[in-house]
C-alpha cells in the first residue's frame, strides 16, 4: 500500500447526541478521534447502537456531528455545503449502504443509478456514458445484460455490485462501507469482500469499514477501531486488536464470535460484562 | 382511461388485448372488473350525455309530470316533467368533473406540498406543518360554505373550496411516506453524489409515492362527490336546472313524499354506485402499492 501513509480522512473529537424523546438522550458519539491513511482500510467494529454507523453518516456529509470535525483530504466537511463542495466531495468519498434491497430505485433499470453520477460528474456523452457504465459493471463483476435490469430482477449480491460501481463512477479516493456485506450470505459476502480487495489494489482505495463481524474484518482491515456506546475503547491494527485483545469489550466481542468448535459460554459472557461495567 | 378501452366492444378481442383483460382480472378481480365497469359507464354517459340522452333535461312538460317508466321516458320524469335518464346522464357531468377538480388540485398541491417539507426539511417543514394544521382545524364543508359565502354558490367555487380543505390530509399522507423514503439509500446516495434535491426528487422520490398518490385521489374523488353532492343537496353547488345527482336527490324529496321516489332514489344511487366503485378500485391499487412495497 502507499508508503506515505498520508491521513486522508481526519476525525478530530466527534460528538453527537441523539434526542429519542421525552427528554431522553443517547450519545451516539463522545469525543471521537480517528486517523485513515491513504490507501489503507480501517475497520470500524461494535455492536448495534454503538455509533459505527453515526460515524459514517457524519463522515461522508448524510449526519451532521455537535462538536468536533471531520476533515477529507484537507477539507472540512460540513453536513450544509454548497453544491459544488458536495459535487467536489461526491469525488473525494462515496458509500455503499447496507441494505441492497434499497439501496437502488426500483423503478428504475439499474444503469441509471451509475449513469446519473457520470452525468453530474462528467461531460461525457450519452453514448460515452453507456460505455462507461457497462466498463464499470464489468469492473465490478456484472455482464452486460445486468444494465438494463430492474433491481427486483437481480439478486442481492448483484445489487451491492451495481452499488459498489455507482460508487466507483465518480472516481472516488474514499469508500465508506456501511455494513455493506451484513446482508448478504456467506458466499455472496465472500465474492463481494474479494472484489473489494481487487478494487481496492487497482485503484489505490481507502476504505472504512463499518461492521459487526469480526470474521470479515479479519479479511478485509489493516486497522480496527471498536466502539462501544459512542466511545472508541480500542484500537490497533487487525493483528494486535484481533489477535491480543486488551480491553474486555473487545475480548467479549472475540468471544462472541462463533468459530469451529465454539460453545456458547454464559459464565465467561457475564464475566466479562461485569468487568466492562466496573 | 375510457378512450383506452372504449375501442374493445367493437373489435375481436385480439391476443394483446386478451391478455390486458387477464392482467386487468388478475390485478382487480371480479369485483374490481365490475367497479372499472360501473366507473366506466358513468363517464360514458357524462361525455356522450348530449347523443344519448334522448331530452333536454332542462326542459319538463306539464302534461307529463310523473310519468311512470315507460319506452319514451326510460326512468319516468321528475315533478317538472323533466327525463330523469336524461337528466341523470347530464347529471353526470357535474357530479364528476366536480371531484375531478377537487382531487387534481388536492393531488398537485398536496404532493407539491409534501415534497417541499421533506425534501428542506427543518424551518420549511415545520412551517408548512404548522399550516396544514391551522387548515386542519377548519371542517371541509364549513370552509366550503364560507368560500360560497364570499364567490356565490357555484360548482366551481365548491371545488376549489373543497380542494383547499382536502389539501392537508393528502399533504400529510403523502409527506410521512416520502420521509420514510427519503431516508433511505436510494434517494441518499445521489444525494452523496451532489446531484440537486430538484433532480432527486422528482426522478427518485416521486416516483416511487406516485401509487399511494394514485390511490389517495382514488379515496378521495369518493369522498369529494358525497361531499359536493352534499352542497349542491343544500343549494350551494351546482345551481337549479342544472343537472346534477347532489341536486336530483334534494329535488327529489318532494316527489318522495308524494309517492314518486324515482328520481332521489336513483340519483342516489348513481352516487353511492360511482363512490363504491372509486373507493374499491382505489383500496385495490393501495393494496397492490403496499404489497409491492413488501416485496
Amino acid at each position: 500500500m502507499n508508503a506515505a501513509a498520508e491521513p486522508v480522512i481526519v476525525v478530530d473529537s466527534l460528538t453527537r447526541t441523539f434526542h429519542t424523546g421525552r427528554g431522553r438522550t443517547v450519545t451516539a458519539l463522545d469525543h471521537v478521534s480517528v486517523t485513515v491513511e491513504a490507501g489503507t482500510c480501517l475497520a470500524v467494529v461494535g455492536e448495534s447502537g454503538s455509533g459505527k454507523t453515526t460515524l459514517a453518516r457524519i463522515i461522508v456529509g448524510l449526519e451532521r456531528a455537535d462538536g468536533g470535525t471531520v476533515t477529507l483530504a484537507g477539507r472540512v466537511v460540513a453536513a450544509k455545503a454548497r453544491r459544488h463542495e458536495l459535487r467536489r466531495r461526491a469525488q473525494q468519498i462515496q458509500m455503499v449502504f447496507q441494505d441492497p434491497q434499497s439501496s437502488l430505485n426500483r423503478r428504475l433499470p439499474v444503469s441509471t443509478a451509475v449513469d446519473e453520477v457520470l452525468r453530474a460528474h462528467s461531460r461525457l456523452g450519452a453514448r460515452a456514458r453507456r460505455e462507461r457504465c457497462a466498463a464499470l459493471f464489468e469492473q465490478v463483476g456484472l455482464e452486460p445484460r445486468h444494465l438494463t435490469a430492474r433491481p427486483d430482477e437481480l439478486s442481492g449480491g448483484q445489487r451491492q455490485r451495481v452499488a459498489i460501481a455507482r460508487a466507483l463512477a465518480a472516481d472516488p479516493a474514499v469508500i465508506v462501507l456501511d455494513e455493506s456485506v451484513a446482508a448478504l450470505d456467506v458466499t455472496v459476502q465472500a465474492q463481494i469482500l474479494q472484489l473489494l480487495a481487487e478494487l481496492r489494489a487497482e485503484k489505490g482505495l481507502t476504505y472504512l469499514f463499518i461492521t459487526h463481524d469480526l470474521s470479515v474484518v479479519q479479511q478485509i482491515a489493516d486497522h480496527v477501531v471498536v466502539m462501544r456506546r459512542g466511545v472508541i475503547v480500542e484500537r490497533g491494527t487487525t493483528e494486535e486488536v484481533l489477535g491480543n485483545p486488551q480491553h474486555p469489550y473487545t475480548q467479549l466481542l472475540l468471544e462472541c464470535a462463533p468459530r469451529p468448535g465454539w460453545k456458547p459460554q454464559r459464565g465467561m459472557i457475564r464475566a466479562l460484562r461485569e468487568e466492562i461495567a466496573s | 382511461m375510457s378512450a383506452h378501452i372504449l375501442p374493445t366492444h367493437t373489435r375481436p378481442a385480439g391476443t394483446p388485448l386478451a391478455r390486458f383483460f387477464v392482467a386487468l382480472y388478475e390485478r382487480m378481480g371480479v369485483l374490481g372488473l365490475i367497479a372499472i365497469a360501473i366507473v366506466l359507464v358513468a363517464v360514458l354517459g357524462a361525455v356522450l350525455a348530449p347523443v344519448i340522452a334522448p331530452y333536454d333535461p332542462t326542459v319538463g312538460s306539464v302534461t307529463q309530470r310523473y310519468s311512470g317508466m315507460s319506452a319514451a321516458h326510460l326512468f319516468g320524469t321528475d315533478q317538472a316533467g323533466r327525463d330523469i335518464f336524461s337528466r341523470l346522464l347530464w347529471g353526470a357531468r357535474s357530479s364528476l368533473t366536480g371531484p375531478l377538480i377537487v382531487v387534481g388540485v388536492t393531488a398537485v398541491f398536496g404532493t407539491l406540498i409534501a415534497l417541499v417539507s421533506v425534501w428542506w426539511g427543518g424551518l420549511v417543514d415545520a412551517l408548512l406543518s404548522r399550516l396544514l394544521d391551522l387548515l386542519f382545524a377548519f371542517p371541509n364543508l364549513l370552509l366550503a360554505v364560507l368560500a360560497i359565502a364570499v364567490f356565490g354558490p357555484s360548482i366551481t367555487t365548491a371545488a376549489l373550496a373543497l380542494s383547499i380543505a382536502y389539501i392537508p390530509y393528502t399533504a400529510r399522507v403523502i409527506r410521512s411516506t416520502a420521509l420514510r423514503e427519503r431516508n433511505l439509500p436510494y434517494v441518499q446516495s445521489p444525494q452523496l453524489q451532489g446531484i440537486s434535491g430538484a433532480v432527486i426528487t422528482v426522478r427518485h422520490l416521486l416516483p416511487n409515492i406516485a401509487p399511494l398518490i394514485v390511490t389517495g385521489a382514488t379515496i378521495n374523488f369518493g369522498f369529494a362527490m358525497i361531499e359536493l353532492a352534499a352542497l349542491s343537496f343544500l343549494g350551494l353547488g351546482v345551481q337549479p336546472p342544472a343537472a346534477d345527482w347532489g341536486l336530483m336527490v334534494s329535488n327529489g324529496q318532494q316527489s318522495l313524499l308524494k309517492g314518486y321516489p324515482a328520481e332521489s332514489l336513483l340519483a342516489g344511487l348513481c352516487i353511492v354506485l360511482t363512490v363504491a366503485s372509486l373507493g374499491y378500485i382505489g383500496e385495490k391499487l393501495g393494496g397492490r402499492a403496499a404489497a409491492g412495497r413488501k416485496a
